[in-house]
């Protein structure tokens, strides 16, 4: 239709107007790319290698530690294939900005268990036979130029030192490879060797991988069992499961971001649609003088809509484009909190369509105002 | 000369609020190819509703408009504006050029709807645009134009698809005299030269000079031309 070249023009009328919608339009859809993000975080599923392990974590709450003697007991079942112990460490590196997740681990354990982390054998000897060594994930110590070898001092505030000291040093072995956000793993013989004495022989968490994943609800039965009647009795859960809970103490992730985008689309469609509808009515001679000469209803009804839609469309792609640009660095930051922070093909293709239908409400209106616009009653109002 | 315009026992009613209003009562009237007719009248005598209808760009509530053998009054929305396209020229008081468009893009408008290649279209707009004086303004945008040259464009954009019939309404009422001027002999040029068939809407007893045939209007009927009773009968005339 030969009249859509006269969209850019139409969009380019009054430039400050046209860049401010667009501008809203894009941080609409930026936030809504940002919140998807943060919402599949916290609400999404566990990769396939996940699939058959299981979080053993205290029945009573998060926060409460279990004996480090439950490791060898469980290991000690047949239906458990292989288990590691895992704690929160908390602390950060050099000022309390620069945290991340960091965790004492058992070297070989964690990495048997969470095989879709990858290490070499080298770093993983290091790592193992080094008690103070630390291994940082590729992103982590990218973001702060770690190298094998060099000292990392963690500043705590959960565990001091027997020394009374709260800072920790630990040697770097080298990276390993994980898809989600930045974590350092230390040395758990090196942790609990010198942490201060409430702190020893305890561990946060155990993860354990099941021999028979078809079997993953009896060993969980079988593991809550055998602590039941102990001082330190356990709930289990599926790894999946466990994300979920660990989201609900957050709150509805999900319902919270909803409601957000709910209200900032809400907002959007107001001011898009008022903008559109007053971009119209000052163009209604224009629109009457074009079928005037001939443009029929549906043609100009087609140019106003299709103004409405590329404005929105294009808004969304700007929005869309600019989360995924950020997409890196939103990872490296608050992906070893929230677990990884991907911003998927399937989130992108919402927001396109969301921004396709954003399109089409803001223009409907406009557009059946054309359509129906009489020449002689627009040109009498001139 | 053959009939280019005929209307037949025309009523015009338009509703206003719970008002049925009658604008136009049985007009009957003819306009020969190749005439310059104004058509006067005070303001609320109907002269803009029967341009609009002889233009189709409004249907009758009674009555027959036939334009080149066209029945316009019982032609379908649709099918009145590809005709409209083809068959007619508009001329109006503010000119209603498109503000984003350059001159040369605004006169080449009426051409997007026709068949005609990208480098047909702008050599027709240019050479429009030559024809009303305005071949070094096609790069301007009706903004920078002064109200004239507006008009100007206007034209040429009336005349750049070939039509018959070029209907003007008040095209000099936004003007200053000598400007006006102009656009009338422009107008007229184009009739005696191009042998356009024009009706042009005006209040200015001035313009209407320029034609060669005034129509009066009064509380929706043609009345006799008092002042013009000299003029031809068979260029236009009235069946009262």
């Amino acid at each position: 239709m030969k009249l859509l070249s006269l969209l850019g023009r139409n969009l380019l009328r009054k430039p400050m107007r046209t860049s401010l919608t667009f501008a809203s339009l894009a941080i609409a859809f930026l936030l809504f790319m940002l919140l998807q993000a943060i919402s599949d975080a916290f609400s999404g599923g566990v990769s396939l290698e996940g699939m058959d392990r299981i979080v053993i974590d205290s029945k009573y709450s998060m926060t409460d530690n279990l004996p480090l003697a439950y490791v060898q007991r469980i290991r000690a079942l047949d239906e458990v294939e292989m288990v590691t112990n895992m704690s929160w460490f908390g602390g950060y590196y050099r000022e309390p900005r620069n945290s991340f997740a960091t965790y004492p681990v058992d070297p070989v354990s964690y990495f048997d268990v969470f095989t879709e982390q990858r290490i070499s054998t080298e770093t993983l000897g290091r790592f193992r036979d080094i008690r103070i060594s630390a291994v940082a994930s590729e992103a982590l110590a990218a973001q702060y130029g770690w190298e094998a070898g060099d000292t990392i001092p963690i500043m705590q505030d959960i565990f001091p030192q027997e020394s009374g000291s709260w800072t920790w040093q630990f040697e770097l072995a080298g990276t390993f490879h994980n898809a989600g956000g930045p974590l350092l793993l230390i040395n758990y013989d090196y942790f609990n060797e010198a942490v201060v004495g409430w702190g020893k022989d305890q561990v946060g968490w155990l993860v354990a991988r099941v021999a028979d994943p078809a079997e993953v609800d009896a060993t969980i039965g079988l593991v809550d069992g055998m602590f039941e009647n102990s001082s330190d009795p356990t709930r289990s859960t599926t790894e999946d499961e466990y994300r979920r809970q660990l989201a609900s103490q957050v709150g509805d992730v999900g319902t919270i971001s909803s409601m957000i985008l709910v209200a900032v689309f809400f907002t959007i469609v107001l001011l898009t649609g008022n903008t559109a509808a007053q971009a119209f009515s000052e163009r209604v001679p224009e629109v009457a003088a074009l079928k005037t000469l001939g443009f029929s209803d549906g043609s100009v009804a087609t140019l106003v809509l299709v103004e409405a839609l590329a404005l929105c469309v294009g808004g969304g792609v700007v929005g869309v484009g600019i989360a995924l640009l950020l997409e890196p660095g939103f990872n490296a930051n608050l992906g070893g909190m929230i677990g990884s922070f991907d911003m998927t093909g399937q989130s992108v293709a919402y927001a396109l369509v969301l921004a396709s239908l954003l399109g089409l409400a803001v223009g409907a209106y406009p557009a059946i105002s054309a359509k129906r616009l009489t020449i002689v009653e627009a040109l009498r109002e001139r | 000369m053959s009939e280019l315009i005929r209307c037949t026992s025309v009523c015009k009613d338009y509703v206003r609020g719970s008002e049925r209003v009658r604008v136009l009562r049985n007009v009957d009237m003819s306009v020969e190819d190749g005439t310059f007719v104004a058509l006067m009248g005070p303001s609320g005598s109907g002269k803009t509703t029967l341009l609009n209808l002889m233009s189709g760009l409004d249907t009758p509530t009674s009555g027959e408009v036939e334009v080149d053998g066209l029945r316009l009054d019982s032609t379908s929305a649709g099918a009145l504006a590809r005709w409209r396209a083809q068959s007619v020229g508009f001329v109006f008081q503010f000119y209603n050029l498109l503000p984003v468009l350059t001159a040369q893009r605004n006169v080449e408008l009426p051409l997007l709807l026709t068949d005609l290649p990208r480098s047909e279209r702008k050599k027709n707009a240019a050479m429009a645009l030559d024809i009303v004086g305005l071949g070094d303004r096609g790069s301007h945008k009706p903004g920078e134009l002064s109200g004239g040259q507006q008009q100007r464009v206007a034209i040429a954009r009336a005349l750049v698809s070939d039509p018959r019939l070029l209907v003007c309404d008040e095209p000099t009422g936004d003007l200053d005299r000598e400007t006006a001027d102009e656009i009338l002999e422009l107008l007229g040029t184009l009739h005696r030269e191009l042998g356009k068939t024009i009706v042009m809407v005006t209040h200015d007893p001035k313009a209407a000079k320029h034609a060669t045939f005034t129509l009066h209007m009064d509380k929706g009927k043609l009345v006799a031309p008092a002042d013009h009773a000299d003029a031809a009968p068979q260029r236009a005339r009235t069946v009262a």
